[in-house]
C-alpha cells in the first residue's frame, strides 16, 4: 500500500518538455489512470515513479519517503508492461514462481504467496497446466497473478491492454477492476483510451502537453470538465463547442448562439468571448426550439442515431432516439438540457463558473 | 465497379469449415459489411473473392461472369489490411503512386501525379506527400494504405478490419471518411469487421457470419430491429441485448417462447410493474446501468444525473411492444403484429 506524491516534477528531453512542473497527490489504495494523447507526458510520469527515468527537478515520495533518486528495485513497485508476456514453455505454477525465485524468497514463503494468489484468481485447477493449453481468459489471470505474487506497494501499468483486440480488452478491464476491489493496491495505469480509463479508474488524471489539466473522478471529468481540452477528450461523440454571439456577464441565465436564445445555469464568471459546451446526448431534436439548423449527416448505431446539424453558429452533433431520425437536408430545432450546459472562455479555454459547476470540487490536488 | 455473386461457396482447412455453403449477392456500388467474431470466416470469404484462396465448392462471379478459376490480377480487387503495409523507404507520394508504376499498368508520370494529388486531396493528406511513410501517425499511415488501394480504380475494394488498430478518435474520423469516399466513388466495398458500430454506421447491408455460415443479411436497421435469431440479436447492438427467461413474466407469452429479448435502450427504469433487481454498477458517463437478478445480468440505458450505488433495489420494465421472443433453440418467434411492424419499418 502506498501514497504517491509528486512535487514540482519536471522532465525535459532536449528542448522537448515531457512533464512540466507537475504536482500530484495520489491517495493510497486507489486505481489512478493517467489519460491523454500521445506526447502528453503520461508515460514519462509513470517511468519517473518507477525509477526508469529521473526528473530534471522535483521530488517523488512513496509513503512519505523521498524515492526520487532511488533505483527501480529499491522502490518496491511493480511495473507491468504487457499483461500477456508469459513463459510458454513453463506451466502456470512455474510462471508464478519465477519472479519470486528471482527475489530469493524462501520456499515456504513462495508456497504461501502462490496459494494466496491462486485463491484470489480462482486458478487452482490449472496450476499444472502449460500456458499453451490455456484459454485467453485463463492466461490473463495468470499474467495478473505474476504481478500480484510480488506484493509490491504499487502497480505501475503502461498501456498493458494496448495490443489486445477490442472484445478482449473489455473483459480484461472488468477483471482488473474486480481484482483491484479485492487487493486495494495503489495502481497507476497509463492509457490513451478513455473507455479503459472510465471503466477502471477511481481517479482520472487528464494530461496534455506535459501538464495535468484535471485530476478527478470519472463522473467529475465527464460532468465538470475544467477546460475545453478535457471536455473534448472525454466522451464520444465529443462535446459540441459553439461560439456565443455576445459577451457573458455574471448572473446571466440566457446566452445567444446563432441568433437563438439558450437557457443556461446562472453564470458566476463572465467573459467577452465565450464558448458554449454541450454533449450530443444532452440535446434533443425539438421543432419548437428557436435554435435551428439543417441536417447534414446521420449515422446509425442501432440503439440511437448520431445526427450532425449545421447551425448558424457551428456544426452540432445530436444523439437521437432510434425510432426517429430526420433525413439529411431537413431543418430541425435543437433543445439542449439547460442544466448540462457548460461555458468556457474562448481565449484561456477554462471553464467559467456557474451555479451548477460551483458545487463541484476536483477529487485530487494537483498543480 | 462490379457486382459480386457468391454461390454455395465452401472452403475447408483440415477439419474446419471456414466458409460453409455461402450465398451472397453484393450489388455494384454497395457498401457491404461482413460482421462476425474471429473464426467466423469473414477473412477467408474476402480471400476467396480476391482469388487468394481457391474454394472447395461453389462459385465466385463478378458482374455475372464466373471468375472462380481466374487469377487475382484478372479479378482486379484492391485489398486493405488491418496492419498497414507501407514501403518504409518511400515517401507518401511514392507509396500511393506505387501501384500505378507497376510494369503491368505503366502510367506516364504526369498522369501519376494527377491521380496521386486527387487521392491525397480526397484523404486530406496533401501536405504529407513529401514525408517518409515512417514519419506518419497511425491514422495517417492507414490513410495512405487506403490511398494506395483507391489510386488503382479496381473493380472491388476488399477491406479487412482497416480501422481496428487505430484509437477511438481516429476510428471515428476515418469511419466517416470511408463512407464519404465510397459514396463519392460509387465503389463496391466488401468490408470485414467484428465491430458492430462499424457495421451499423457504414453498411448499406450487413451480413452476420458465424462458424463459416451466414446467419442473416439485410440493412442494419432491419437486422437490428428484426433479428432472425438470438445469435444475430446478440451480435448487433452495444450494450448487448438483454435475454431473460420467459419464466420471469406473469402474463401470457407466445406458447413456445423460451427467451425474451429486450434492447437496453427500451428498458423502462423504475417501472412499478417491472422485474425487481439489484444494481451491480452504474456508469453516468456511459449512461449504462447493470443490474442483477437470479444470477443473470440486466442492462439498461438510463440518463440520470446522479450515480446509483451498487446494491440499490430497483425495478426494470420490459414493455411488451419492444419484446423479441425466441424459442429454446434461439430462433425468433414472430407474431403477426410483429411481422407487420417490421414491414412498416422497412418501408420507412
Amino acid at each position: 500500500m502506498a501514497r504517491i506524491r509528486l512535487q514540482n516534477l519536471h522532465k525535459a528531453f532536449g528542448d522537448f518538455t515531457a512533464v512540466r512542473d507537475t504536482s500530484l497527490d495520489l491517495e493510497d489504495g486507489r486505481f489512478v489512470v493517467l489519460l491523454g494523447p500521445s506526447g502528453c507526458g503520461k508515460t514519462t510520469t509513470l517511468r519517473m515513479i518507477a525509477g526508469l527515468e529521473y526528473p530534471n527537478s522535483g521530488r517523488i515520495e512513496l509513503d512519505g519517503v523521498d524515492v526520487t533518486w532511488r533505483r527501480p528495485r529499491e522502490r518496491d513497485v511493480a511495473m507491468v508492461f504487457q499483461l500477456f508476456a508469459l513463459y510458454g514453455h513453463m506451466n502456470v505454477r512455474e510462471n508464478l514462481e519465477f519472479p519470486l525465485k528471482n527475489e530469493r524468497l524462501t520456499r515456504a514463503e513462495i508456497k504461501r504467496r502462490i496459494e494466496a494468489v491462486t485463491g484470489i484468481l480462482r486458478i487452482e485447477p490449472i496450476l499444472n497446466a502449460r500456458i499453451g493449453t490455456l484459454s485467453g481468459g485463463d492466461r490473463q489471470r495468470v499474467a495478473l497473478g505474476r504481478a500480484i505474487v510480488r506484493q509490491p506497494k504499487a502497480f505501475l501499468m503502461d498501456e498493458p491492454l494496448g495490443t489486445l483486440d477490442a472484445e478482449f480488452r473489455e473483459l480484461m478491464c472488468v477483471e482488473l477492476r474486480r481484482l483491484h476491489e479485492r487487493l486495494r493496491t495503489t495502481t497507476v495505469f497509463v492509457t490513451h483510451d478513455q473507455n479503459e480509463a472510465m471503466a477502471l479508474a477511481d481517479h482520472v488524471v487528464v494530461m496534455h502537453k506535459g501538464d495535468v489539466l484535471q485530476a478527478d473522478t470519472p463522473d467529475g471529468v465527464y460532468n465538470f470538465p475544467q477546460n475545453m481540452f478535457v471536455a473534448g477528450f472525454i466522451g464520444r461523440p465529443a462535446m459540441n463547442f459553439v461560439p456565443l454571439d455576445t459577451a457573458v456577464a455574471p448572473g446571466h441565465v440566457e446566452v445567444q448562439v446563432g441568433a437563438a436564445a439558450i437557457t443556461v445555469p446562472r453564470t458566476i464568471d463572465g467573459s467577452a468571448h465565450a464558448m458554449l459546451g454541450v454533449r450530443p446526448e444532452h440535446i434533443r431534436l425539438d421543432d419548437t426550439s428557436s435554435w435551428r439548423g439543417r441536417v447534414v449527416q446521420t449515422e446509425y448505431f442501432g440503439a440511437h442515431w448520431v445526427v450532425t446539424v449545421e447551425t448558424l453558429a457551428a456544426a452540432v452533433k445530436v444523439v437521437a432516439p432510434k425510432q426517429s431520425c430526420p433525413v439529411p437536408g431537413a431543418t430541425v430545432g435543437l433543445r439542449p438540457r439547460a442544466e448540462r450546459i457548460v461555458l468556457f472562455d474562448k481565449a484561456t479555454e477554462r471553464l467559467l463558473a456557474s451555479e451548477t459547476t460551483r458545487q463541484h470540487r476536483e477529487a485530487l490536488r494537483h498543480g | 465497379m462490379a457486382s459480386l455473386t457468391l454461390s454455395a461457396l465452401g472452403k475447408r482447412f483440415g477439419a474446419v469449415r471456414a466458409v460453409d455453403n455461402l450465398d451472397l449477392q453484393i450489388a455494384d456500388g454497395e457498401f457491404f459489411v461482413l460482421l462476425g467474431p474471429s473464426g467466423a470466416g469473414k477473412t477467408t470469404t474476402l480471400r476467396l473473392i480476391a482469388g487468394l484462396e481457391t474454394p472447395d465448392a461453389g462459385q465466385v462471379a463478378m458482374d455475372g461472369v464466373d471468375v472462380t478459376a481466374a487469377h487475382p490480377a484478372q479479378r482486379d480487387c484492391a485489398f486493405v489490411f488491418q496492419q498497414y503495409s507501407l514501403y518504409p523507404h518511400l515517401t507518401v507520394y511514392d507509396n500511393i503512386a506505387f501501384p500505378l508504376r507497376s510494369p503491368l499498368r505503366r502510367t506516364d508520370e504526369a498522369a501519376v501525379k494527377r491521380k496521386v494529388d486527387e487521392i491525397a486531396a480526397l484523404l486530406h493528406i496533401e501536405d504529407k506527400l513529401g514525408r517518409k511513410s515512417t514519419a506518419l501517425s497511425g491514422g495517417e499511415m492507414q490513410r495512405v494504405a487506403i490511398g494506395r488501394a483507391l489510386v488503382r480504380e479496381p473493380r472491388v475494394f476488399l477491406m479487412d478490419e482497416p480501422l481496428s488498430s487505430l484509437d477511438a478518435r481516429l476510428r471515428e474520423e476515418l469511419r466517416v471518411e470511408l463512407r464519404r469516399i465510397q459514396r463519392r466513388l460509387g465503389a463496391t466495398f466488401v468490408y470485414v469487421t467484428h465491430d458492430q458500430v462499424e457495421a451499423t454506421t457504414l453498411a448499406d447491408r450487413v451480413a452476420t457470419l458465424e462458424a463459416g455460415r451466414l446467419l442473416q443479411v439485410g440493412a442494419p436497421q432491419r437486422v437490428y430491429t428484426d433479428p432472425d435469431s438470438m445469435r444475430v440479436a446478440q451480435r448487433l447492438g452495444s450494450p448487448a441485448i438483454n435475454l431473460v427467461p420467459s419464466a420471469w413474466f406473469d402474463e401470457r407469452l407466445p406458447r413456445t417462447a423460451h427467451w425474451v429479448g429486450m434492447r437496453p435502450e427500451d428498458v423502462v427504469f423504475n417501472d412499478p410493474a417491472g422485474v425487481r433487481c439489484r444494481v451491480l454498477e452504474h456508469s453516468l458517463v456511459k449512461h449504462l446501468l447493470v443490474a442483477e437478478r437470479e444470477g443473470g445480468e440486466l442492462r439498461a440505458t438510463v440518463m440520470l444525473d446522479h450515480p446509483l450505488a451498487a446494491g440499490t433495489e430497483i425495478s426494470l420494465g420490459f414493455p411488451a411492444r419492444q419484446r423479441l421472443y425466441f424459442d429454446s433453440e434461439g430462433r425468433r418467434l414472430r407474431s403477426a403484429a410483429g411481422a407487420r411492424e417490421a414491414l412498416t419499418s422497412e418501408a420507412v
